[in-house]
C-alpha cells in the first residue's frame, strides 16, 4: 500500500480536460517525478493534491485512508507542503513572518517571532539552508527566496513535499546543491514529488518517473528502466530531433551597438541594467544567459524603447536611438519579440489580421491617406503570413485570444520578421511553448541570421542558448559578467559560475 | 489682523479646534487603514460616515442618549461594511465602483429620511457627550484644557489606533491581515481564509467610519444636516497615504488635516479677502499635496484594490 495514492483524478476546466483519470502514488523516502510538457496537467494534479483546485472525480488515499482535501488548510494539516513555481511569498514581510504565516501560536493570538526565529535557525542548520530570518523577503535573491519557501514547508512538518519546477530559478551549480538537499529530505523519510520538463534533471534526481501528456498518464517508469530519449518520446508522443542546423558564421558590419547602457530603478538603489556594452554584427546571434530577473527584461525593454534609458547609447546601424520613441526605432529597422506575448506582444482581443499590422497599419498599403484602414490589404497580408508562418487558424479574423501559445508566438514572429528588421530582439521567445513550436521559433530566428540580420537572443534555458548563439553573454544583477565566443568548447561550469555572479578574471586568479 | 492671530487665546482656541476637527478624520483614516491593509479600498468610508452621523442623530433623538445613538451608528457602519464586502470580496465587483455606490446610497437615504424623521425636530439640539478631563493633566495651565479635556469619542479614536497597531504588528491576526493585503494567494496557500480576513476588516472599517460620523452629529454640532460628512471620508483615503498605512501615522496625519481645517475656518472669520469657497478647499488641496508624494513615498499594500477570486 503506497504512502500517498491519487486514484482516477479528473479535472475539467471550461473547455479543456486538464487531468483525465490520472493515477499517481508516492512512497516515503522516494523522489517521484511528474514529467511532461507545459499544459500536460502536472501542476493541476498537484494543485488538486494541495487543495487549491477541487477535483471533479477521483479519490486521494493517505496511508491507506481516504482523505478529502478541499483547501490548502486541510493539506497542511495532513502534512502536505508545496513549493509553487511562482513563489507564494510576501516581499514586504520578513522571512520569519512569511514562514509562520497562518500557523497557530502557543501564546494564543500573540506572535512568537523570537521562538520562531530559533526554530527556523535549527531547521536551516540541519539542512544547510542558511538564510537570515530577520531579512525582508524582497531583499533576498531568487535562490534564497526558494529556500524560504522550502523552510516554510519544513516548518509545517511536511511528510509530502511537492516541488513545482523548482530549478527554473537556479543556476546549474545551484541545482546540484539543491538536489543534495532533496536527497537529505528523502533520507529523512519525506516523500518528494518533483515536477519538471527538464530531462537531464529528471534523470539525475528521480527514483520513479510518471510521464503526463494532455492530461493523461503515458506511463510510470523506474529510472533504471529508461533513458532521456525514451522519456522525450513519451512526453511529445512522436520522435523529435533536438538538434539545430547552423551554417558557419561570417562577420560583417555592426548592426547593433550598445554602449554603457544603464537603466535606473524607480525605487532607487542599484541600477537594473548597469553599464552594459556589447555589439552584434550582421548575421550574428548574441545569446544572453542568466537566471531570470537579472536585468534581461529591462535591457530588452530599454533597447525597444519601452523603458527609459538612464545613461549610455544604443546604436542601430550606427545611429543613436537611445532617446527616440519606440516607433522611431521600428522605423530604423528594429524588431522586438517581448517575453510577455499576451500583454506586450499582442492585443489579444484583436483579430490575427489586425495584430499582424499593429506596427504599420498607419502606412500604405494598409491605410488610405494615412487615415482610413484598407481592409482588403490587411486581409491579404494576413492570408499571406498565415500561410508563410504556418499559423494554425481558420481565418485571419479570428481573435488572437483563442489561439494556442505557440500560434500566438507565430503571429508575433510573423509580424516582427516580415518587416525585415536589421536587429531582432528575442526575449524568452520560446518560453512556455511545446517542443514543436520551440523548434519552429528557433529555426525562424536562425533563418533571420542567415539573411544577415543581427539577433539578441535572451533565454533562461542554457541548452537553447548554447544551441543557437554565435556568442554568449552572461547577465548577473544588471551587468554583463562576461561574453564567451561560441566557437570554443562551452564549459557549463564556467557559464554557471558566471550566472551566479563570479567574474572571469577572479575565477582564473583563484584557480591559479 | 496679525496681532489677533498671535494672541494667546487665539492660539489655544485654534489648537482646540484642530484637535476637534481631527477626530472624525482620525476615524476616517483608521477606517481606510484597516480595509486597505487587508487589500480592499474603502471609497465608501464617506457614505458610511454620513450614515453613521445620521443614525447616531436619530438614535440620540429617540433614546435621549448620545451613547445609544453611537451604538446604532456602529451597527449601520458594520452593515454597510458587510455590503461593501459582499460586493467587492464575494462577487468580485470593482471596489471603487462599489464604494461610490455606497456613498450615493447613503447620501440619498440619509437626506430623504432626515426630512421625514427630523423635519420638525431640526432646531432641537441633540443630546451629546460630556467631555472627559484626564485627572491631573487637565490642570496644566493653558494646554491642559486643550489636550486633556476631550470628547470620549476622541479618546476612543486614539485607543483604536493603539490597539490596531498592536494587532497589526504583534499578533497572528495582524500578520494575516497584512499578508492578505500584500499577496492573497500566498495567504490562501498558507491555509488562511482570505475572504474571512477581508470581511472582518471591511466591517470594522465601516464601524470606524460611522464612529467618525457619530462624532460629527452627536459629538459636535448636536444636529444632523444633509451631507454633513462633506468629504471627510474621502480625506481618510489621503490620511492613509500620509500616515503610511500605519494606525498611529493616521492619527498624526489627521491632526495635520484637522489643523488645516481649523485654520481655514478662522481665516473665513477674519475676512482675509479670499472667497470662502476657496478656503473650504484648503484641506483638499492639502490632500493633493499629501498624495503626490511630497512627504516621502510609502508603499501601499501590493494587492489593495484587486479582488481575490479563487479559481477552482
Amino acid at each position: 500500500m503506497p504512502f500517498l495514492e491519487m486514484k482516477n483524478i479528473s479535472k475539467r476546466f471550461v473547455d479543456v480536460v486538464a487531468n483525465d483519470r490520472v493515477c499517481f502514488d508516492v512512497e516515503r523516502g522516494e523522489v517521484h517525478t511528474l514529467l511532461g510538457e507545459n499544459g500536460a496537467g502536472k501542476t493541476t494534479l498537484m494543485n488538486i493534491l494541495y487543495g487549491l483546485y477541487s477535483r471533479d472525480e477521483g479519490e486521494i488515499y493517505l496511508d491507506g485512508k481516504l482523505v478529502i482535501i478541499s483547501s490548502p488548510y486541510e493539506a497542511i494539516k495532513l502534512h502536505i507542503g508545496m513549493i509553487h513555481q511562482h513563489f507564494m511569498l510576501i516581499p514586504n514581510l520578513s522571512v520569519t513572518e512569511n514562514i509562520i504565516l497562518g500557523l497557530p501560536s502557543s501564546r494564543g493570538f500573540l506572535l512568537e517571532l523570537k521562538k520562531a526565529e530559533e526554530n527556523i535557525d535549527n531547521i536551516s542548520r540541519k539542512y544547510e539552508l542558511r538564510v537570515d530570518p530577520k531579512a525582508l523577503v524582497r531583499q533576498l535573491p531568487v535562490g534564497l527566496r526558494q529556500r524560504v519557501e522550502i523552510l516554510k514547508a519544513l516548518y509545517r512538518k511536511t511528510d509530502i513535499l511537492i516541488l513545482d519546477e523548482p530549478t527554473s530559478v537556479l543556476t546549474p551549480l545551484e541545482v546540484e546543491t539543491f538536489f543534495k538537499i532533496i536527497r537529505r529530505f528523502t533520507e529523512d523519510g519525506l516523500a518528494v514529488i518533483f515536477i519538471s520538463h527538464k530531462l537531464n534533471e529528471v534523470m539525475s534526481i528521480s527514483d520513479r518517473i510518471t510521464v503526463l501528456r494532455g492530461g493523461n498518464v503515458v506511463g510510470t517508469l523506474k529510472k533504471h528502466d529508461t533513458d532521456p530519449n525514451k522519456l522525450a518520446g513519451m512526453m511529445v508522443g512522436k520522435e523529435i530531433t533536438l538538434s539545430l542546423d547552423k551554417p558557419c558564421e561570417k562577420k560583417g558590419k555592426r548592426l547593433l551597438e550598445v554602449r554603457g547602457l544603464s537603466v535606473n530603478s524607480e525605487k532607487g538603489g542599484k541600477p537594473l541594467v548597469n553599464n552594459v556594452s556589447f555589439d552584434i554584427h550582421e548575421a550574428e546571434i548574441l545569446g544572453v544567459a542568466g537566471v531570470d530577473g537579472n536585468g534581461q527584461g529591462e535591457l530588452t525593454d530599454a533597447i525597444a524603447g519601452l523603458q527609459p534609458v538612464s545613461k549610455g547609447q544604443i546604436l542601430i546601424n550606427g545611429m543613436d536611438v537611445a532617446h527616440l520613441s519606440p516607433r522611431k526605432r521600428i522605423e530604423r529597422k528594429l524588431g522586438y519579440i517581448p517575453s510577455d506575448r499576451q500583454r506586450v506582444g499582442l492585443v489579444v482581443d484583436f483579430s490575427v489580421a489586425q495584430n499582424l499590422v499593429l506596427k504599420d497599419f498607419r502606412d500604405t498599403p494598409f491605410s488610405k491617406q494615412r487615415f482610413f484602414l484598407n481592409r482588403r490589404q490587411i486581409n491579404t497580408n494576413a492570408e499571406r503570413l498565415i500561410k508563410e508562418f504556418d499559423i494554425k487558424v481558420s481565418h485571419g479574423n479570428e481573435k488572437v485570444a483563442f489561439l494556442s501559445g505557440g500560434n500566438q508566438q507565430k503571429v508575433i514572429l510573423a509580424r516582427e520578421i516580415s518587416g525585415k528588421p536589421d536587429v531582432l530582439i528575442a526575449m524568452q521567445a520560446t518560453r512556455g511553448l511545446d517542443v514543436g513550436s520551440t523548434k519552429y521559433v528557433q529555426e525562424r530566428i536562425l533563418e533571420h541570421r542567415e539573411k544577415g540580420g543581427a539577433t539578441l537572443f535572451i533565454s533562461t534555458e542554457l541548452d537553447e542558448i548554447i544551441a543557437i548563439s554565435d556568442r554568449i553573454a552572461v547577465m548577473y544583477e544588471g551587468e554583463i559578467i562576461g561574453i564567451l565566443s561560441g566557437g570554443q568548447e562551452i564549459d557549463l561550469e564556467r557559464i554557471s559560475l558566471m550566472m551566479a555572479g563570479v567574474r572571469e578574471q577572479k575565477t582564473k586568479k583563484s584557480v591559479s | 489682523m496679525w496681532a489677533i492671530v498671535f494672541n494667546a487665546s487665539f492660539i489655544t482656541d485654534f489648537m482646540a479646534a484642530a484637535i476637534r476637527m481631527a477626530t472624525p478624520l482620525t476615524f476616517a483614516g483608521l477606517s481606510c487603514t484597516i480595509s486597505e491593509r487587508s487589500g480592499v479600498f474603502n471609497i465608501g468610508a464617506e457614505g458610511m460616515m454620513l450614515s453613521g452621523a445620521f443614525v447616531a442623530a436619530v438614535g440620540a433623538l429617540f433614546t435621549g442618549s448620545a451613547w445609544i445613538g453611537t451604538g446604532f451608528a456602529c451597527i449601520i457602519g458594520a452593515l454597510l461594511g458587510l455590503l461593501l464586502a459582499v460586493l467587492s470580496i464575494t462577487l468580485g465587483a470593482n471596489q471603487i465602483v462599489s464604494g461610490v455606490m455606497i456613498n450615493i446610497l447613503s447620501l440619498g437615504f440619509t437626506s430623504f429620511l432626515s426630512r421625514i424623521i427630523m423635519g420638525s425636530a431640526i432646531t432641537q439640539k441633540l443630546p451629546t457627550f460630556e467631555t472627559w478631563g484626564i485627572p491631573f493633566l487637565v490642570k496644566i495651565p493653558v494646554f491642559g484644557e486643550i489636550f486633556f479635556r476631550q470628547s470620549p469619542l476622541s479618546y476612543i479614536s486614539y485607543a483604536i489606533a493603539v490597539i490596531l497597531t498592536f494587532i497589526f504588528f504583534k499578533t497572528t491576526w495582524g500578520l494575516s491581515i497584512r499578508a492578505a493585503g500584500e499577496n492573497p494567494r500566498a495567504v490562501d496557500t498558507a491555509g488562511i481564509n482570505v475572504c474571512l480576513v477581508r470581511y472582518i476588516c471591511v466591517m470594522f472599517s465601516g464601524i470606524f467610519a460611522s464612529l467618525g460620523g457619530a462624532f460629527l452629529s452627536v459629538g459636535v454640532v448636536r444636529y444632523f444636516t444633509e451631507n454633513m460628512s462633506a468629504g471627510r471620508g474621502f480625506i481618510g483615503l489621503c490620511i492613509v497615504i500620509l500616515g503610511k498605512w500605519h494606525p498611529l501615522g493616521a492619527v498624526l496625519a489627521a491632526l495635520i488635516f484637522g489643523a488645516v481645517d481649523a485654520l481655514q475656518l478662522r481665516l473665513q472669520a477674519f475676512e482675509v479677502g479670499i472667497p470662502y469657497q476657496f478656503l473650504v478647499m484648503l484641506p483638499y488641496i492639502c490632500g493633493f499635496i499629501a498624495i503626490s508624494g511630497v512627504v516621502g513615498r510609502a508603499q501601499s499594500p501590493e494587492a489593495v484594490g484587486k479582488p481575490y477570486l479563487k479559481e477552482n
